[in-house]
């Protein structure tokens, strides 16, 4: 099995990108995949818990606990986060906050990386 | 443990949306990022400009007078600063009738890279030599 670091700049309402990321990351960890997940730019939205699934809108905070329950790690950009007005406290418990360097890491032990870019 | 070499492909225009700026960030972030490494580890970055990307690269921009946040420009001086090796595809330029006087420099910072204007071939070489592609 191989590891797969996906990172996403897309944000979760106005793009399906997110949507798209959410689902592959469940794909790949199912199949016994690593699976590390990087949020940056308006994906970090994300991260931000008590979301409100209206039936118009896609919803995050749902399939991210179950990633994270089955070992998924997730990241995101404290910068872009706190730019956005998302401080910790808000944030989904297990989802980790951290800078750039944290995707590169992650990118040179993978065997894969999927760069899904933002708006 | 070998380097891994990843290239940064940044192909949006300024200002339109946050992507250069992020691309420029996320490569840069290469020199802290063998905080997170075994010694011996390392990622090697290499920024490539193509298309409206090339548009990040003009100097004298004014980003902070006119939206209060820091120029494109100054990550691209940034980038020179700490050793980035950043590649302008020249046929863009061309296409834009960009002249490399009007393209930014770190002189003043003190830094000894330039940028590399190269064709879209040398380009292609570096990608396809790099380990991972991150297309912004």
């Amino acid at each position: 099995m191989g590891t797969l670091t996906i990172g996403c700049f897309s944000s979760l309402v106005s793009s399906k990108s997110l949507d798209f990321t959410l689902k592959l990351a469940k794909a790949a960890v199912d199949k016994g995949h690593k699976v590390n997940l990087w949020l940056s730019g308006n994906a970090t939205g994300l991260g931000k818990n008590h979301q409100k699934h209206l039936k118009d809108y896609s919803t995050g905070e749902k399939p991210a606990l179950e990633l994270l329950e089955k070992g998924v790690e997730i990241c995101e950009c404290e910068a872009c986060a706190l730019a956005r007005g998302i401080h910790k406290p808000d944030g989904i418990p297990g989802i980790q906050w951290n800078a750039m360097h944290w995707y590169l890491a992650k990118i040179y032990s993978s065997d894969r990386v999927l760069h899904i870019g933002g708006e | 443990m070998s380097d891994i070499k990843c290239a940064f492909v940044i192909q949006r225009p300024p200002y339109k949306s946050e992507t250069s700026t992020l691309g420029f960030t996320h490569a840069i972030s290469y020199q802290v990022v063998e905080m997170l490494l075994e010694d011996g580890q390392n990622v090697i970055p290499t920024v490539c400009m193509v298309g409206e990307g090339v548009l990040n690269l003009l100097k004298d921009q004014k980003a902070m007078e006119n939206y209060g946040v820091t120029s494109i420009e100054s990550h691209g001086k940034n980038g020179l600063l700490v050793d980035l090796d950043i590649l302008v595809c020249k046929e863009d330029l061309d296409r834009f009738g960009i002249s490399e006087d009007r393209l930014l420099d770190a002189e003043d910072m003190g830094a000894d890279k330039k940028l590399q204007i190269v064709t879209y071939d040398e380009i292609q070489k570096v990608m396809e030599d790099s380990n991972h592609l991150l297309f912004f």
